[in-house]
Formats: structure tokens, C-alpha cells, sequence
């Protein structure tokens, strides 16, 4: 396979300090970028290294000196000069806050890198009290925006609701959603530019969803699972990767990956194989592949049947 | 792109609704009836994308004809622009106005906010769950919610009521109570209201004003109908919010209760235009030279200098640029665009026209907040006339200016009056605020320069143009120069809005309004507290009236005038109540974007309900409400989380109110 061969005029160098460290970024780059260039471990969640950021999550916050307030280095571009602090009093506090308020409202019980960035930041969610009950299925969506009934503060409310499985390929736990954009951004016009789900609601009530919350059958989705491929927290999952943690058998540390080619048509995806006990369990695809950027169709996503079918004959 | 619809297909009603805002469709790719012809070619696409800033007036068209947007009428909507239907309803269920479920066509709004709970809005609700069932049940005549802060602040308690029809008419009961907004049996139409009888009369009409009909004017086109719902006492004109109307010292109210606010001649007859002939002699930039000078800055909370926004915008290379007004108006315990749009709408527009002027702008936007319903129809009106006599549209006044102005009504979102939000709003996504960098100037609406500004700060360019920059900025002191407004409502005899030159404090202003007065047992009100600045502002204590009300003297005794509120609790009120309403305001308008603004909201009225309860631990929930509050202000995108705790954190140091501060431990 041959490199690309940057075009164009070589972009300029800007000089900024990342926790004193002085660090040279072509213009343009982000905080993050800067940050990933001096070897400082910025935590990140609605960030996607395929998609434009949202700067959603807060998590990813920075002290920029003079600036009021602090900024999200995850889609801040830096700047001549900038001095930037990662581990400030300020930006330890607000990283633990929003771990916290996460942790408490959200499932994030399959969100790698949670328990590394609690115990960094000394996070404890459970400050918060008890959890709320689950709402039952639909009732979330029914809300209105701008209302709501003021509880007795006894219980930590959650966005947690039971999963929607309403078809075969992939189910949607929306109690674990942290409502990070990406799946919406992924199905839009960011790649797939499908449109079947877009964030619907207000405030803590608000969600992703189908038009009407239809479900997925009945909506414009074609289960390309671009949005599976870009989910951060296990909120959108294979149905067989659902299904054997339901069962209690899914088991990472003894899966092998694959990447392969697709051999459905002439593209040449990508397409990464996750195989425990000689099945492929689910498949992902590599963000940093040129031609599909982590992006699938059907076929690619979830058209593996048939190899595991001959086994059987 | 290849859209799914679904196969819904919509009432004649819900058609002709849409129709009215986008003009029929032209063919089967548009939502058309499919011919033959539309087999050979292909159309839609960017064309009707480029539409898409459509998509909010199209939904309040379906909601004010029917009451509620239907699944197929969302699809038609869709089809028609070119919308994908999740999108859509994204859109529509950001909104608080609109309902995505079958609902009576009468929806009454019952303000619970600050200034309303003061006035025992809470037995108000309760009489009404009493009589027709608890907020939001819909299985009567009519429906009720109970609403953040309706601007109507000086007659608190305050209740809007708007019923759905052709054309959708509203009433304003305030200060209200129930047997004003129970209608009748029978009085809300189950089907819809037939043509003739609510035909867009222009009779006398109950708001106050019936609309004037001097000269042969052409029929006009407003939302509402001007004739009000039965039920409430007509609604005191405009100039009944300004004690001070009449008064020939003052500037910015000085034609409120004094012109007929439908009549352009006699705005005209009362000095109006002769600011935008004055400008137009000035030149783009001598206007905002004198702007500058002035040392206007914004009025709307962030106290940004103008004449600096204006000069970014115009030096701007890109085009088209756009001028936009911000007439959301939804802080809580503000009321003073709504007065006035009602009692000057000709002074908004000539400003506004000014503005466009200034900037070099093609296209000037209001951005009005959905429940003002007088407001709007009073300014639909102003444009109308002043269109028709070339003040806006082509070569203006002769002199080669093209410049209009277009309405968009927000639909129940105080986020709706962030700046980046309004953009947002306006192009026909969810009204969630932008990141900045890149600000409005830049990029603004459509991408596009803009210079954004409240309706008060846009007011404020008439007397500078006319008088000049350097004679407006000797009125007020320091960096606050100018008149301002306040919005003063609660326990003070003259609840209003007052006109005041920087520099007052605040003992002085209270006691233009009469002072607090008595209470009902005849005994001297205390002044416990007053907010300053409405819920993003914070709260100073009732023996703190020597703070002066410039944006320097509020600064530095760690307040802020924010957008000219000062609402006043006496010791009747319970305060720890007044609080937890506060928390569920931030809560319901949070646009649900960011982790600590959205979840944050949730964590501080949990733990005012258990501080106001007494059910936790008192310490420990104090130390929470400050690390999630510091998070909040740190983190958060825009101004609303960002100030969500201001309200909350000054009553505790400032009012003590649970009590004396202790180190807090953990
Ligand atoms: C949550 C929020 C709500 C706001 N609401 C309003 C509003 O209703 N009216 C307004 O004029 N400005 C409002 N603002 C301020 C605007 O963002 C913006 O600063 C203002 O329109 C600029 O105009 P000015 O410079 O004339 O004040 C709001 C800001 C925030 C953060
Ligand atoms: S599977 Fe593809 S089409 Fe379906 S919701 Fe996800 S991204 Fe959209
Ligand atoms: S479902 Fe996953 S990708 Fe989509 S918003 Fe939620 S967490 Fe993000
Ligand atoms: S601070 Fe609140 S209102 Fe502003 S963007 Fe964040 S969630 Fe939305
Ligand atoms: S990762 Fe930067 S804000 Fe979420
Ligand atoms: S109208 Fe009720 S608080 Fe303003």
C-alpha cells in the first residue's frame, strides 16, 4: 500500500506550553493534538477520531491562561502562545464533576477507561445518593420539554430505561447513552448520511431517537452500524454481543481480532473479525482505514453468518 | 439523499397550514399530488434544503391551526423541505410550546416563576388542579402547564392562554385568577372555529388597542387574531407597565402611553424616522462612530460595547450579513422589551433598520419569544406599514438602501435567547448554542457576519444618533453611560418598568416605586431580598440598597444588573422554595448539550429539595451544590449553566439562607 502524499502548501507551526512543556503544532491542531504531541494523557469521550468534534462531555477540559472560563481541548484550536495547564486544581475539579454527574445518571458500566479516570480524579459518583428506578420503556420519551415534577431529592435521577431490542443485528440501551452526538453525527451527514436518528427532547429528558421513537425497523435505518462502530459506551451493541453478556459468556480478554477484506463487492473494506471460541462474536472496522474510515454497510457489519454456517454442516 | 417518510397522510387542515408558510408544492417531490411529468425529472434537493430555516414556522403554523403537530403532518412538513423526519422531530420536541400528542386546542400557560410564586401563583395551581385535574391532563375542554416566567411580572401572578384555530387568538390574564382562565363549557371549539366567525376582524378588540384604520391600508396578515379570548378583562394597555409614562425627561419610554402604538403616522408625528433619515446622512460608518462613542454596550446581560460588535460585523469581508434582534425575553423577572415592543414596536423597527444600515446587512431577523403574543402582533403590523411606505424593502427613503426585516417566533425556550442559539434557532435545528470561537461576527447566522442585539440595547441607537455619541455618553457614569431600564416587580407599591440615567442606586429606585409598602395585616413590609439581575443575576439582601445600579457599582459589590431585573422578596416568601423553582427553571431549559449544565441542574435541585426539606445532611449537601456549581460555571458551554448556580450560591452566602456558613468537610 503506497502513503499518501500531502499536497498543498505545509501548514504553519504555532508555539504554545502545555503544563509548561513548549510544544510546536501545525496551525490548526487542537489542544488535544498538542496535548497527544508532549505525551499528556487527556481523558476523552464524546471526542471521535473520526467526526467533527461536539465538545459535549466536558471531560476533556483544559485551563487556557486568560480565558474565563475553561475549554475543551478536544476541539480548542491552539494558538500562538497559548499556555495551556491539563492538571490544574480547576480543570481536576471539573473533570471529576462531570465523571460524577455521568456516573451517577448514566450506565457506564461498559465505558472503558471509567474506572482508570474515577480513581485519577478521585471521582465518587455514589456522593450522589441512590439511584432512581429505571423509567419504564417510552416513558422518558413522553416527557415535555421545559417540565417536569420536582421529586423529593432522595434519589439520584438517572436516564436509565430498559433496552430497546427491536430487531436482530443490534440493540439500544439508551441507559447508557452520555449523549455524545456521535452516533447522530455518524448516521447523518458526517458519513452515512442516512438520518435515522437524531437527539430529540430537552435538558436531562433529551435522547436519541427516531422520528416518533418508531422503532428501528420501522425508520429510515440500514443497519450499517456506522453508529455501533462510533458508540463510546456500549449503548449501541451487537446483538450477539448483548446477548452473550446477558448470558454471562462474553469474555474480551479471549477474543482475537482479524482485519480482513469484505468480500462482497469491489470496495475492499476493512472489516475487523472479533472471534471468541472460533465465532465471530461481533465486527468493527479501522477508523484509520483511508477508504472507509471505520464505516461499513450491512453486508460488511453483519453479513458474517455465513461463515460460521459451513462449520455446522 | 434518500429520505423515509412515512405514509401518513395529512388533514386538509395540517396541509393548508404548512402551505400557507412554503406556498404550494410543485410537484410529487415535494409533498405534491405525483403526475405523470414528475417520472422525467428529478427536484427538491438544495432547493428545498435552503429552505430549511422554514422548518420552525412551518411547525407553529400546524400548531396554532390544529393545536398539535401530527405524524403526518411532520412528514409533510418533511417532505416539503427536504427534512429527514428524525431531524424533525428533533426540532420539534426541543420546544415547549409544541405537542407531538393529540391536545385540547386551548393551552393555557400559568406562570409558577419567581415573581408569580410570590404572588401565591401556588394557589392559583392548586384551584385549577382542583377544578379541571392536574397540570398537562388533557381529556378536558382545555389544557394547562404551569410555565417559567411569562414576562408579565409586574401583574404577577400571570397567565397566558392561546387557543389553536384560523387564525389562533390568545388572551393575557393577569394578575389572573381561575374563573378567568376556566373557559366556559363549551366555549372551545372541539373542530375547528368556523372562518367568518373569527374571521381576522379588525374591530374593537379586548387587548387594549383596537387596531387603527386610518388610510386605505392593505389587509393585514397577523398570527393572532387581534380579538382576544373571552374570559380575562381586557389587558391594560402597554403604558399601564411604566409609571413613569407621560414623563417628558424620558428617553428610551418616552413615546409609551403617548403614541398609538398600530399607527405609523403617528410615530412618525412623535419624532420617529427622523433617527433613520439622520443615519442614513451619517454613512455606514459615522453611525458607528457615534455608537461607539456612546459607549453603548449590550442590554441584553452580557454588557458587551456595541459599537465594537457593529464595527467587527461591518469590516467583515463575507455577504450577506445579518442584523438580528433579540426579543426572547425570557429571564425571569424581565419584562422590558415586551413593553417596549408593545408600546413603541416602530422604535424597534427604525433601530433595527439603523442597525441593518450600519452593518451593511441584507436581511434583519426578531427573534421573539413564542408566549408575547401582543408583542408580535403589534410588530407584524409596525413592519407591515413601514413596508408599505418604503422604510423597509428596496431603495429606502431614496437612497439606495435595500434592507427587511423578518419575524421568527421562538416556541418555549429561554435558551433561545443565547445569541448562538437564535442562529440555531433560526436555520431550523435544535435551538443548542455553538461553541465559541468562531463568534457571531465571524460567523453568525447561516454562517454568515451578525450582529446581534437586544431589543433595549437597539432602542438605545435612536437618541444616539440623533444626539451623538459624545452627548449620550455624558448621560450615566464611567463605563455605564446611557439610560436604563429595570423590570421592578414583587413587594414594591409600583411594580413596572422605570427609566433611570446609570447612576442611581438602588435605594433610590425602590423608592420611585413606591417603596414595599404594607402588607395585608397593615403592618411596614420588610425587604428580606431582591434579585438582581433575574436568575442568572444573583440576590442582594434587603439592607444592601446602597449598591448603585451601574454595571461597575453592581460588579463591585460582587452583583450584576444582567438584564435590568430587580425583584424584591419580603419576609412573607419563602425563600428555600423560591430557590428549589429556581433550580428546576435551569433544569427545564437546559438544551441538554453538556455534561455539567444538563446533569448538573438535576444534582443542585436534588439537593435543594433535601436542604429545603431538612432531609439531608446540611453540610454535606452545602459542599455538593458548591463543587457542582463551580463545575457548572467552569465547564459549561454557554451562559446558562455557566450561571446556573449564581442565583442559588448568593442566597446561601449573601441571604444566609440555610443557614450560617461553616468550613465545609467532606
Ligand atoms: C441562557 C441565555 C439566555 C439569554 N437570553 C437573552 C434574551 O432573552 N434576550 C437578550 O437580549 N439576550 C439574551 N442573552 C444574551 C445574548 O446571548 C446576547 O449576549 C445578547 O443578545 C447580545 O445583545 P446585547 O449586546 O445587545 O446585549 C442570553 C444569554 C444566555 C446565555
Ligand atoms: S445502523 Fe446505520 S443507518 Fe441505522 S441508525 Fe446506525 S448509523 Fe444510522
Ligand atoms: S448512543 Fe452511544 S454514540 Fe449515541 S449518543 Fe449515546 S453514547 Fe453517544
Ligand atoms: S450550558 Fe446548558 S444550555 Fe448551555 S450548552 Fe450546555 S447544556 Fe446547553
Ligand atoms: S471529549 Fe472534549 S468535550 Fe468531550
Ligand atoms: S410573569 Fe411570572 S415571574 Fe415573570
Amino acid at each position: 500500500m503506497s502513503t499518501p502524499v500531502a499536497i498543498g502548501a505545509p501548514r504553519r507551526l504555532v508555539e504554545a506550553t502545555v503544563d509548561g512543556q513548549v510544544v510546536r503544532v501545525p496551525e490548526g491542531s487542537t489542544i488535544l493534538d498538542a496535548c497527544e504531541e508532549v505525551g499528556t494523557d487527556v481523558p476523552t469521550l464524546c471526542y471521535g477520531d473520526t467526526l467533527t468534534p461536539r465538545n459535549a462531555c466536558r471531560v476533556c477540559v483544559v485551563e487556557v491562561e486568560g480565558a474565563r472560563t475553561l475549554v475543551p481541548a478536544c476541539s480548542r484550536k491552539v494558538e500562538d502562545s497559548m499556555s495551556v495547564a491539563t492538571d490544574s486544581e480547576r480543570v481536576r475539579h471539573s473533570r471529576k464533576m462531570v465523571l460524577e454527574l455521568l456516573g451517577s445518571s448514566v450506565d457506564l458500566s461498559t465505558t472503558p477507561g471509567i474506572p482508570e479516570w474515577n480513581e485519577r480524579y478521585d471521582a465518587r459518583p455514589e456522593r450522589f445518593g441512590p439511584r432512581a428506578e429505571p423509567a419504564p420503556m417510552g416513558e422518558r420519551e413522553a416527557r415535555r420539554a421545559g417540565e417536569h415534577t420536582v421529586g423529593d431529592g432522595m434519589a439520584a435521577e438517572t436516564v436509565e430505561q430498559p433496552t430497546k431490542i427491536d430487531n436482530d443485528l443490534y440493540v439500544r440501551d439508551y441507559g447508557k447513552c452520555i449523549m455524545c452526538y456521535k452516533c447522530v453525527d455518524a448516521c447523518g451527514e458526517q458519513w452515512q448520511n442516512t438520518f435515522a436518528i437524531g437527539i430529540a427532547g430537552r435538558g436531562f429528558d433529551a435522547g436519541v431517537s427516531t422520528e416518533h421513537d418508531l422503532a428501528l425497523p420501522d425508520s429510515a435505518c440500514v443497519y450499517c452500524g456506522n453508529c455501533i462502530e462510533v458508540c463510546p459506551t456500549g449503548a449501541l451493541m451487537f446483538r450477539s454481543e448483548y446477548e452473550m453478556r446477558q448470558e454471562g459468556t462474553w469474555d474480551e480478554e479471549n477474543q482475537s481480532q482479524t482485519t480482513t477484506i469484505c468480500t462482497y463487492c469491489g470496495v475492499g473494506c476493512n472489516v475487523t473479525l472479533h472471534v471468541q471460541e472460533n465465532e465471530i462474536v461481533k465486527v468493527t472496522s479501522p477508523h484509520d482505514n483511508p477508504v472507509t474510515h471505520g464505516n461499513l454497510c450491512i453486508k460488511g457489519r453483519f453479513g458474517y453468518q455465513h461463515v460460521q454456517q459451513r462449520r455446522h454442516d | 439523499m434518500d429520505l423515509h417518510f412515512l405514509d401518513a397522510v395529512p388533514e386538509d387542515a395540517e396541509r393548508e397550514a404548512v402551505d400557507a408558510v412554503l406556498g404550494p408544492p410543485d410537484s410529487g417531490w415535494d409533498g405534491g399530488t405525483r403526475q405523470a411529468s414528475d417520472l422525467r425529472f428529478a427536484e427538491g434537493g438544495h432547493v428545498a434544503r435552503g429552505r430549511r430555516d422554514l422548518l420552525l414556522p412551518a411547525l407553529h403554523a400546524v400548531n396554532d391551526r390544529v393545536g398539535w403537530i401530527s405524524q403526518a403532518a411532520l412528514d409533510y412538513i418533511c417532505r416539503r423541505l427536504t427534512i429527514p423526519p428524525a431531524e424533525a422531530y428533533g426540532v420539534a420536541t426541543f420546544y415547549a410550546m409544541f405537542s407531538l400528542k393529540q391536545r385540547p386546542r386551548r393551552v393555557v400557560h400559568v406562570c409558577t416563576d419567581i415573581a408569580c410564586a410570590a404572588k401565591d401563583s401556588a394557589s392559583l395551581c392548586a384551584q385549577l388542579t382542583e377544578r379541571v385535574g392536574e397540570p398537562g391532563s388533557e381529556d378536558g375542554e382545555f389544557t394547562w402547564h404551569e410555565s417559567p416566567c411569562l414576562g408579565l411580572c409586574e401583574r404577577a401572578p400571570a397567565a397566558v392562554s392561546l387557543q389553536a384555530g384560523d387564525p389562533p387568538r390568545y388572551s393575557v390574564a393577569a394578575p389572573a385568577n381561575v374563573d378567568d382562565i376556566v373557559p366556559a363549557p363549551g366555549e372551545v371549539p372541539a373542530a375547528e372555529a368556523s372562518a367568518a366567525a373569527s374571521a381576522n376582524g379588525h374591530g374593537a378588540s379586548g387587548n387594549g388597542h383596537g387596531p387603527s384604520l386610518d388610510g386605505d391600508r392593505p389587509q393585514r396578515r397577523t398570527t393572532f387574531s387581534p380579538e382576544t379570548l373571552p374570559g380575562p378583562a381586557p389587558e391594560p394597555p402597554p403604558h399601564a407597565a411604566v409609571p413613569q409614562a407621560g414623563d417628558p425627561d424620558l428617553v428610551l419610554l418616552r413615546r409609551i402611553g403617548v403614541v398609538d402604538p398600530t399607527s405609523l403616522d403617528d410615530y412618525r408625528a412623535n419624532g420617529g424616522y427622523a433617527a433613520l433619515r439622520e443615519a442614513l446622512r451619517l454613512g455606514s460608518a459615522g453611525v458607528i462612530r457615534e455608537v461607539s462613542d456612546s459607549g453603548l454596550v449590550g442590554r441584553g446581560g452580557a454588557a458587551f460595547p456595541t459599537g465594537r460588535k457593529w464595527d467587527g460585523t461591518a469590516k467583515r469581508p463575507e455577504t450577506p450579513r445579518y442584523v438580528i434582534c433579540n426579543a426572547d425575553e425570557s429571564e425571569p423577572g424581565t419584562f422590558k422589551d415586551r413593553v417596549l415592543m408593545e408600546g413603541d414596536p416602530f422604535s424597534v423597527i427604525e433601530a433595527l433598520t439603523i442597525a441593518g444600515y450600519a452593518n451593511n446587512a441584507a436581511m434583519g431577523y426578531i427573534y421573539i419569544r413564542g408566549e408575547y403574543p401582543r408583542a408580535l402582533w403589534l410588530l407584524e403590523n409596525a413592519i407591515e406599514l413601514a413596508r408599505a411606505r418604503n422604510l423597509l424593502g428596496t431603495d429606502i427613503l431614496g437612497t439606495g438602501f435595500d434592507f427587511d426585516i423578518e419575524i421568527r417566533r421562538g416556541a418555549g425556550a429561554y435558551i433561545c435567547g443565547e445569541e448562538t442559539a437564535i442562529f440555531n434557532s433560526i436555520e431550523g435545528l435544535r435551538g443548542e448554542p455553538r461553541s465559541k470561537p468562531p463568534f457571531p461576527v465571524e460567523r453568525g447566522v447561516f454562517g454568515k457576519p451578525t450582529a446581534i442585539n437586544n431589543v433595549e440595547t437597539l432602542v438605545n441607537v435612536l437618541p444616539i444618533v440623533l444626539q451623538g455619541g459624545p452627548a449620550y455618553a455624558s448621560i450615566g457614569t464611567g463605563r455605564s453611560t446611557g439610560p436604563k431600564l429595570f423590570c421592578v416587580s414583587g413587594a414594591v407599591e409600583r411594580p413596572g418598568v422605570y427609566e433611570v440615567p446609570f447612576g442611581a442606586d438602588l435605594r433610590e429606585l425602590m423608592e420611585m416605586c413606591g417603596g414595599v409598602g404594607t402588607g395585608s395585616d397593615g403592618r411596614e413590609r420588610v425587604p428580606r431580598a431582591v434579585l438582581l439581575g433575574g436568575a442568572a443575576g444573583g440576590f442582594v439582601r434587603g439592607d444592601e440598597l446602597d449598591i448603585p445600579l451601574t454595571f461597575e457599582g453592581a460588579r463591585d459589590a460582587g452583583a450584576t444588573l444582567g438584564s435590568g431585573v430587580i425583584l424584591v422578596l419580603d419576609e412573607s416568601v419563602d425563600l428555600t422554595a423560591i430557590l428549589v423553582r429556581i433550580a428546576a427553571f435551569f433544569r427545564d431549559e437546559s438544551c441538554g448539550q453538556c455534561v455539567p449544565c444538563r446533569v448538573g441542574t438535576v444534582r443542585q435541585e436534588e439537593a435543594l429539595v433535601r436542604l429545603s426539606q431538612g432531609t439531608g445532611a446540611r453540610r454535606t449537601d452545602l459542599a455538593l451544590l458548591r463543587e457542582v456549581g463551580d463545575a457548572m460555571r467552569d465547564a459549561s458551554i454557554c451562559g446558562l449553566g455557566q450561571t446556573a448556580w449564581n442565583a442559588v450560591e448568593s442566597a446561601i452566602d449573601r441571604l444566609g439562607a440555610f443557614g450560617p456558613q461553616e468550613e465545609p468537610t467532606l
